[in-house]
């Protein structure tokens, strides 16, 4: 178990007061001016040191993100943009911070501004999160009154400000580019990459894109040293994470643990347990809904982090657990994820945007008891139609969940099909209509 | 992709009042001199809080003019984000979240509640004039499942009982607080085996 000593996010729950004066005797802004004086490449190195792989998701490695940003600025502005739009079913832990410790990512972005050679950042938060979004704006008035933000930052001569910008209910625009459109004032529809954002990004500028979790971890990191947060968790999957437990447990909570603890551990430490016993487990969803399901075979034994979750055709994702026990009805479940990835499709990549209206059906059907085994293989070979032909990683993130509980429950599917084809039946199954055209009232 | 229709009836003109228009302009500052078209995301919010909560096609115009965009780019923004509301909601706007994690702990029967209470249809305005209700899509709280949103604030970790209070006490126009209804302190985990398999909704 994380020592006390180690945690970073000490205020997670609220105990301390998240306003300024009590983030200092956390210390927070504490030698800020003195990192920045050490220049960028001591802050990239030593982030590349500590093995940091960003928390939004893909677990690219932090250092070498912001060692693609132009050494120089050239004619135009480089920008540092914060993905708070947090929408992953399952994940909960950026709102924690906005809300309690919101000081520790504002100094993050300064650190992380000066690095990349940006002197604006938007932070991109999510419109449900208004709450969370006003306590962050107070917390960034607090700390330009501080002077720790504005002309002459922190004392250490670098301008910079930060902005807040929000969503509006669009899931995509925690993809990276469709974010980026985002704030442009467009549709949120992910760019193709190359070129990436790092070279042409916001506006066309350089610009550095980060999860709030990566950021607000970063000063701890260079105060306690790379090699401190190394020592933590696993080699290539180091340091702390906020696991977010929810689901059929007794206890379910946001805390912050080693990389590479047991599963087993973590539900049965922190979230008392699974709800009826661990003999009660169906399956876990380690990372998020985009995120493969784990049997219970395998949850006896994995342990969470990057690379043994990869191992076993899943991934850490957002570290967003799910559990799901023996009372629920896991086709439903995993149904109601496909609807989720239909609802929130951004439309442009046809793969996609019709892929995943066909996989909820299917999975309706299934559910209703109405679908035929034909289908199950018709379902598998959708999901593969899709994943790999999409211009973002929206197209995994619906497909993988739909392979993982065909990988698993074949056979509880399988239970539920019937022999017979549907012509011979009548069923008035539609195939190729979308679900609301079939309203009269829409025809 | 949702389905987002505007409203029939439709207000023939729309300005920002004076108030707005001072927040307007402090809302530009924040953007590039040449790139004002991100200020649509904020200026829309900012009309669909003037308008009781939905915008109608004239603010997209208006705004349109403001920016100098093409109505039809706002027109596709307002339509592609879920969080503008094209038609009237409300006064109380009640959103459950329904995505898995809620859902296994038990979201369908408040959206049971709902029909029951407030409408039998969602999006559709309660009888006493003031609710509407809707399913939406994950509201990241997922371990303070499940919960509703109403207007801007989260309600956590109900069940039946808690969320019947609550919907009477919008009805009543004295809205409960928000928070855990479970009285535990934000996502802190709790001590007691509280809820095993029963007292959740």
């Amino acid at each position: 178990m994380l020592k006390q000593e180690n945690k970073i996010f000490k205020n997670l729950y609220n105990d301390f007061g998240w306003e300024i004066d009590n983030a200092l005797k956390r210390e927070d802004w504490k030698d800020t001016k003195n990192i920045i004086s050490k220049g960028r490449e001591w802050i990239i190195d030593e982030v590349k040191t500590s093995e940091l792989r960003g928390r939004g998701g893909a677990g690219f490695s932090t250092g070498l993100k912001w060692s693609f940003a132009p050494k120089e600025v050239g004619s135009r502005p480089h920008y540092l943009v914060i993905n708070a739009d947090e929408s992953e079913p399952g994940t909960c832990k950026d709102r924690d911070i906005l809300r309690f410790e919101p000081q520790k990512l504002i100094e993050g972005c300064l650190i992380a501004g000066y690095a990349v050679n940006a002197h604006t950042c938007y932070i991109y938060i999510r419109g449900e999160y208004s709450n969370e979004g006003r306590r962050l704006q107070d917390a960034i008035n607090q700390a330009y009154e501080k002077n720790f933000l504005g002309k002459n930052a922190c004392g250490s001569g670098w301008d910079f400000d930060i902005h807040i910008h929000y969503g509006a209910g669009a899931y995509i625009c925690g993809e990276e580019t469709a974010l980026l459109e985002s704030i442009e004032g467009n549709k949120g529809q992910p760019r193709l990459k190359p070129p990436f954002p790092a070279l042409v990004g916001l506006y066309g500028c350089p610009t550095i894109v980060n999860n709030v979790e990566t950021i607000a971890v970063v000063p701890t990191i260079l105060r306690r040293g790379g090699k401190w947060f190394a020592s933590l968790g696993k080699p290539k999957n180091t340091g702390t994470k906020i696991f977010c437990i929810s689901g059929n447990v007794n206890s379910p909570c946001n805390v912050e643990e080693e990389m590479g603890i047991s599963l087993k551990e973590l539900i049965e430490k922190h979230a008392g347990g699974v709800v009826g016993g661990w003999e009660n487990l169906q399956a876990v969803i380690p990372g998020g809904s985009s995120m493969p399901l784990l049997s219970k075979k395998i949850c006896d034994t994995i342990t969470m982090d990057f690379d043994s979750l990869i191992r076993n055709k899943s991934g850490l994702g957002t570290a967003g657990i799910v559990v799901i026990n023996k009372d629920q009805d896991i086709v439903a479940c995993m149904a109601r994820i496909a609807r989720f990835y239909k609802h929130e499709s951004c439309g442009q990549c046809t793969p996609c945007r019709e892929g995943a209206g066909w996989m909820w059906r299917i999975l309706d059907r299934v559910v209703k008891r109405k679908a035929t085994f034909s289908d199950i293989n018709l379902l598998s070979d959708v999901t593969k139609q899709i994943e790999g032909h999409t211009i973002c990683a929206f197209g995994e993130g619906s497909a993988w969940p739909v392979q993982g509980l065909l990988r698993h429950f074949r056979k509880e599917i399988e239970s539920r099909c019937r022999e017979e084809p549907l012509i011979k039946k009548k069923i008035d199954n539609p195939y190729l209509v979308d679900q609301h055209l079939l309203e009269n009232k829409n025809a | 992709m949702s389905l987002k229709k505007v409203h029939d009836n439709q207000p023939k003109d729309f300005t920002f009042s004076n108030e707005n228009l001072k927040k307007a302009e402090e809302i530009l500052k924040r953007y590039p001199k040449k790139n004002k078209k991100s200020a649509v995301m904020p200026f829309l919010y900012l009309a669909q809080k003037q308008n009781d909560n939905w915008i109608p096609l004239a603010a997209m115009k208006y705004i349109a003019n403001y920016l100098s965009m093409p109505y039809i780019s706002v027109y596709e923004v307002a339509t592609f984000y879920t969080m503008y509301n094209l038609a009237p909601v409300g006064r109380h706007f009640i959103q459950v979240c329904t995505t898995t994690p809620c859902l296994i702990r038990g979201a369908d029967k408040i959206v049971q509640l709902c029909k029951e209470k407030i409408a039998s249809k969602e999006n559709e305005i309660s009888k006493n004039g003031s609710c509407s209700w809707m399913e939406v899509e994950c509201l990241g709280a997922c371990v303070s499942a499940p919960m509703i949103q109403i207007n801007d604030d989260y309600y956590e970790d109900l069940d039946e009982k808690s969320t019947k209070e609550i919907l009477d006490s919008l009805i009543k126009d004295k809205p409960l607080k928000p928070g855990s209804y479970r009285g535990r302190k934000n996502t802190s985990p709790e001590k007691k085996k509280l809820i095993n398999g029963e007292n959740h909704a």
